[in-house]
């Protein structure tokens, strides 16, 4: 049962060769549209980097990002990141292999780590936060908070979805419709890292120094 | 518990606002009551409401566009019945309060509840048809962005009636706009209905982008696509880099009102001109967003009726992608006044003269269409004719704008209304008004009106100058936009000429809308037999009006640019396929008319501060979706034997003709 | 066939159009009346974008006509169903958009560094200083050197540059005096700077171009250029005046207020621009400046 869902497509498509219809393969159009969509995304980060840029130094007489930032815990929160995402390409390669339980092992890995990460980020907020640094503080601060708390309610939606994502390879096997959804994650959070690279290098890294 | 909202947000002691809502409420009344008359709630239910047919979509798109149309011509009425009025220091009927919601609600309205669901209908209409596929890329994903405006619909018009709408004008500048300056919900609802209905927007974008470069029947290179579906492309591509960054403004805005932070406020910090910037960085591309496909539906137009290949094809389409890169080089000519340095402004303004030469050769391209063809002046034609003039004066005065050091004095004044009026009316109006003439058999199977078309298009274009040319000559004697009131006498009479203008468009609306009751009712008359009314060129003529819900039994083999018309030529048009296959469709979903419903109670809770009920739309939306995506039983095959009983009627039909 | 004969129709609409805006030209019209070499200029630049504009349009209007008329379905004329290229007719359609823009660009860049706002225009006169701060619903001119300020009404002497030094109080703002030319926006806690010069005398009326709230259409004033002798005896007048604007008083004046009438304050506490320009910059960062580059 678990591997008939999306697959009877297939069976169709198999089974009526001449349907001309068919030649448009709806796995390769999903990813392709996901890829589509992260491209918007891009831009939207683009845009709040942007506002950073321009507000990153409006201190207002508040703290400073040489003051606040501590580049070791950020490293740290690099490496769990760096980890998850690496997890998450284990998982495709077992996805690619048709190991079930391998996918599921390090996709919960995957997600385990961005918990874990936001949860640090989760920390540093409510640190900076009972420092008197919090997002009214200065247009800073206001710019801060909501680059890294974007990228942060990624990384959030990104877990939620994985344990989505874990119930339904449990109860339905790997079936083209959850490995389309696996290829995507893995492109979400690929796509999540990189953005932490640029925040890292251009929040945390250009404002300690 | 209701957090802001308290009966006293009902505007009950304002006469003009309870009438409108009585008659409306007693339309809504009317409609609910037929549908139970005739019992059509099911029918509308599983056909409409819960369709994801790319084909329904469109209509219902373009039907909120025409609702939204009057809603914000009645605005604009009010706006130059106050000005004809209020002249040496007469009041007028509006009080600033009111008259300040109703330019806002016109600009917001027109823009993005109007122009943009029509826009997005024609091209559901017409987009899959020309490329000859069975539907979108993601049908359910359509079906969502749709509700999502709907949901961003609801939510303006009950601004109406509950609490107020937001009295900054279109975008909103902080820091007016500012929880300081701004402490009522106005914004709010601005906030929330553009976010939302920003949200489907983007969505649009992805599915359209997508469906063009995956879906094309065989054979249809990209340089053989017709015109319109080349300026859908570009204006997928123009909604997928702009709207995120409305997405962002609004989302800052939204925390500077919401949590305090100080993105644009005049203190700590803040930055008003990075809003103006970033507004714009969306608000520019947004203006071809709205015209590229108008341009496309000229194309299609004047080459159908012309009898003729549209001149210049590569011309075009290089013509369309260079204006849809430079629309994001020029955002700054918005606001040359704000100070930057000259060799900035010069930048951009010469940036923005650029522009004018692909619109040129654009404008050149459909007159040598016309040249040496067979012009029949069909209702969209009328349109199109109508377009070619005042656009061109509309891009002259655009041009004009550009020169930064003219600029000083005209910006902001009725100079630079008259001249965004010329091109939105002039291009994306017409555009969209030939383009539903065009298409409407297509969908409905019986031909609009032609008498009635042509007095609507007459009614609109002498009306357009006789309400736009003494608002160019207002901007030369110095009339700023917006004014409630004013004491210089001068400018009276033009504003009384204006406001004339303003009762001759509403005439040509009053004919479209009568032209629409007129053939309905003589829609046995008129109907499209062969599914080719125009003697047309591209794909979506190759089957029968109304299109089945499946478009083409076949997929076409494309091997020439106007398809169609090849197929014509070579007497293979008409010819019946061997065999039929079984047809895969996607199943009718209702997830995405709950998600748009329960995104509409979203964003009205926020808008009030009503958290719990914030939250516990928030968990709905998450829920809804999440079960779609466990449904596993979205689609479903059409046997063979149900196509041909479909097809063989059409075949009935077109041999009965012959 | 068909009754309608839409080239004529369209040519009246078209004629319409044009006598509308020649007859702008006429009537009251203040940007085609400047008083002040930045207005005029800025005129200048207008027609001779027009004119020059006007060897597309005309042509791009002429041709609808004529091809519309010419090559009517029931007139059997020549008809190339496949002509679809031309290289002779894409060069033209590509170069003259091109030339003409070519054009228009370099008088652009020319005319926007001419036009500079921030350029003081050429006199052998001294300029004068007036600090402009637009509030709700009025604004507030101070004369630094004078000492002095008024609401709603400011005068200075003709053929004296004037730099005016925008500010706001409040929300966005834009500070406009059509007959002289460019307008400036006005922003809190910034200052721009717009220089303008008066040739003739005159009452001209000025106002506020960017929307700024319910009492918007009222903030308007007059801007009075006088003679030299003509501006002290205006000088003397606000001297007069029994207010005096410091900090208490300014404070009152900063409420919102609707169609206020012309107010005098014979005194001002030195630097209360500059104070309240200041208090919305609580660091000491440049960013607020950026209008200023």
């Amino acid at each position: 049962m678990s591997t008939q869902s999306m697959t009877n497509q297939d069976a169709h498509a198999h089974g009526h060769e001449h349907d001309d219809h068919e030649h448009h393969d709806p796995v390769a159009t999903k990813v392709f549209g996901f890829w589509i969509y992260i491209m918007s995304d891009c831009v939207l980060f683009a845009s709040i980097f942007a506002t950073y840029a321009v507000l990153g130094t409006n201190y207002a007489g508040g703290p400073t990002s040489h003051e606040l930032f501590e580049l070791p815990f950020v490293l740290v929160e690099t490496f769990v990141l760096l980890a998850s995402s690496f997890m998450i390409g284990l998982a495709t390669l077992a996805m690619n292999k048709g190991n079930k339980q391998g996918t599921m092992l390090w996709l919960a890995l995957t997600l385990m780590l961005g918990a874990v990460f936001v949860g640090l980020e989760i920390y540093e907020f409510h640190h900076f936060i009972a420092e008197g640094a919090g997002p009214q503080r200065s247009a800073f601060l206001s710019s801060f908070f909501t680059l890294v708390g974007t990228h942060g309610l990624h990384v959030t939606s990104g877990c939620i979805w994985a344990i989505v994502l874990l119930i339904q390879i449990a109860t339905k096997g790997l079936t083209d419709m959850n490995r389309s959804r696996l290829m995507c994650l893995s492109l979400f959070w690929h796509f999540l890292h990189i953005i932490w690279i640029c925040v890292f290098t251009i929040v945390y890294l250009t404002g300690a120094i | 518990m209701f957090g802001k909202l308290t009966i006293e947000a009902v505007p009950y002691h304002e006469p003009i606002v309870m009438v409108v809502l009585g008659v409306a409420a007693l339309m809504g009344l009317a409609v609910v009551a037929a549908i139970t008359y005739f019992k059509k709630w099911g029918y509308l239910w599983k056909e409409w409401i819960t369709s994801v047919d790319h084909k329904r979509l469109g209509v219902m798109y373009i039907l909120v566009a025409i609702v939204m149309l009057i809603r914000g011509f009645s605005d604009a009425i009010m706006m130059r019945s106050q000005q004809a009025i209020a002249s040496g220091g007469a009041e007028g009927y509006l009080p600033p309060e009111h008259y300040d919601q109703i330019f806002t609600a016109h600009g917001v309205i027109m823009i993005f509840f109007m122009a943009m669901p029509f826009m997005v209908g024609l091209m559901n209409i017409a987009v899959p048809l020309q490329i000859g596929a069975r539907d979108v890329a993601f049908p359910f994903l359509n079906s969502l962005s749709f509700w999502l405006t709907m949901a961003g619909v609801i939510l303006v018009n009950v601004s109406l009636g509950v609490g107020e709408f937001a009295a900054t004008g279109w975008l909103a500048y902080p820091p007016l706009s500012d929880i300081q300056y701004s402490p009522g919900v106005g914004v709010d609802y601005w906030i929330w209905s553009l976010q939302i209905s920003g949200i489907g927007t983007l969505l649009t974008g992805v599915n359209f982008f997508v469906t063009i470069l995956k879906m094309r029947a065989p054979g249809m290179t990209l340089m053989k696509m017709p015109m319109f579906t080349w300026t859908a492309l570009c204006t997928n591509v123009l909604i997928i880099a702009a709207f995120p960054i409305l997405t962002v403004t609004i989302a800052l805005l939204t925390l500077d009102r919401y949590i305090g932070t100080h993105f644009f406020t005049n203190d700590m910090g803040g930055n008003q001109m990075m809003y103006v910037n970033l507004i714009w960085a969306w608000g520019h591309p947004e203006v071809y967003i709205l015209v590229l496909p108008a341009f496309g539906i000229f194309a299609e137009v004047v080459a159908t009726y012309c009898k003729k290949r549209l001149f210049g094809y590569t011309s075009m389409v290089y013509a369309t992608v260079a204006i849809t890169v430079l629309s994001f080089v020029v955002w700054l000519h918005h606001f040359f006044t704000m100070g930057a340095g000259a060799n900035v402004n010069s930048f951009f303004g010469i940036a923005t003269m650029i522009i004018a030469i692909p619109t040129g050769v654009k404008i050149f391209n459909w007159l040598f269409t016309m040249y040496e063809g067979r012009v029949q002046f069909t209702v969209p034609m009328a349109w199109t004719l109508g377009f070619l003039i005042t656009f061109t004066i509309g891009g002259m005065t655009g041009v004009l704008l550009a020169v930064p050091g003219a600029d000083y004095v005209l910006h902001n004044s009725l100079f630079l209304i008259a001249h965004f009026h010329n091109v939105i009316i002039g291009g994306v109006v017409f555009g969209y008004l030939a383009g539903f003439t065009y298409w409407f058999p297509k969908v409905f199977g019986f031909k609009l009106n032609e008498k009635l078309g042509k007095a609507s298009a007459w009614c609109w274009i002498v009306g357009f100058f006789t309400a736009f040319m003494p608002l160019y000559a207002l901007g030369f004697m110095g009339m700023t936009r917006r004014l409630n009131s004013y004491d210089n006498p001068d400018w009276h009479f033009p504003l009384i000429v204006a406001a004339i203008g303003a009762v001759i468009i509403a005439c040509g609306i009053a004919c479209q809308l009568l032209q629409l009751v007129v053939s309905i009712k003589d829609r046995h008359k008129n109907v499209d037999e062969t599914g080719d009314p125009w003697g047309g060129r591209t794909l979506e003529w190759s089957i029968p009006s109304p299109a089945p819900f499946y478009n083409f039994a076949h997929t076409p083999v494309v091997e020439e640019r106007d398809a169609f018309w090849h197929m014509k030529e070579n007497g293979v048009s008409e010819q019946k396929p061997a065999e039929y296959q079984d047809i895969h469709m996607p199943k009718n979903t209702s997830a995405g008319f709950f998600i748009g419903m329960i995104a509409s109670v979203f964003g009205f809770a926020l808008i009030w501060h009503i958290w719990w009920l914030a939250i516990v739309a928030g968990v709905g939306i998450f829920v809804t979706m999440v079960l779609r995506t466990f449904n596993d039983d979205i689609d479903y095959y059409v046997p063979a034997a149900e196509v041909e009983r479909i097809e063989s009627q059409r075949y009935q039909k077109l041999s009965n003709q012959a | 066939m068909r009754k309608w004969n839409y080239p004529d129709i369209l040519k009246r609409v078209s004629l319409l159009a044009a006598v509308a805006f020649v007859l702008s030209g006429c009537t009251g019209s203040s940007l085609l009346d400047p008083k002040g070499p930045v207005g005029a200029e800025q005129k200048y630049l207008i027609m001779t974008s027009f004119f020059l504009m006007m060897i597309v349009v005309i042509p791009v209007i002429v041709m609808t006509l004529l091809f519309a008329w010419r090559y009517n379905y029931i007139k059997n004329a020549k008809y190339s169903p496949n002509w679809s290229h031309s290289n002779k007719i894409e060069v033209v359609v590509w170069a003259v958009p091109l030339a003409i823009i070519l054009l228009l660009s370099i008088l652009t860049w020319r005319s926007t560094h001419a036009l500079d706002p921030h350029r003081v225009p050429e006199s052998d006169r001294e300029p004068i200083v007036i600090q402009v701060m637009a509030m709700d619903w009025k604004w507030l001119f101070i004369y630094p050197e004078q000492g002095i300020a008024s609401v709603n009404e400011l005068a200075f002497p003709v053929d004296t540059p004037v730099e005016f030094r925008v500010t706001s109080n409040s929300v966005m703002n834009s500070f406009f005096i059509p007959q002289l030319g460019s307008q400036i926006y006005a922003m809190a806690g910034m200052e721009n700077t717009v220089h303008l010069l008066a040739t003739e005398e005159g009452t001209y009326p000025g106002m506020s171009a960017n929307y700024s709230g319910h009492g918007f259409s009222g903030m308007h004033f007059k801007a009075l250029a006088t003679s030299d002798e003509g501006f002290q005896q205006w000088v003397d007048s606000v001297r007069q005046a029994p207010e005096t604007l410091q900090q208490d008083s300014f404070n009152e004046l900063a409420k919102p207020s609707r169609d206020n009438p012309v107010e005098y304050f014979s005194a001002v506490t030195p630097g209360l621009y500059t104070d309240i320009v200041n208090s919305y910059i609580t660091s000491s960062d440049s960013s607020h400046h950026g209008a200023e580059e």
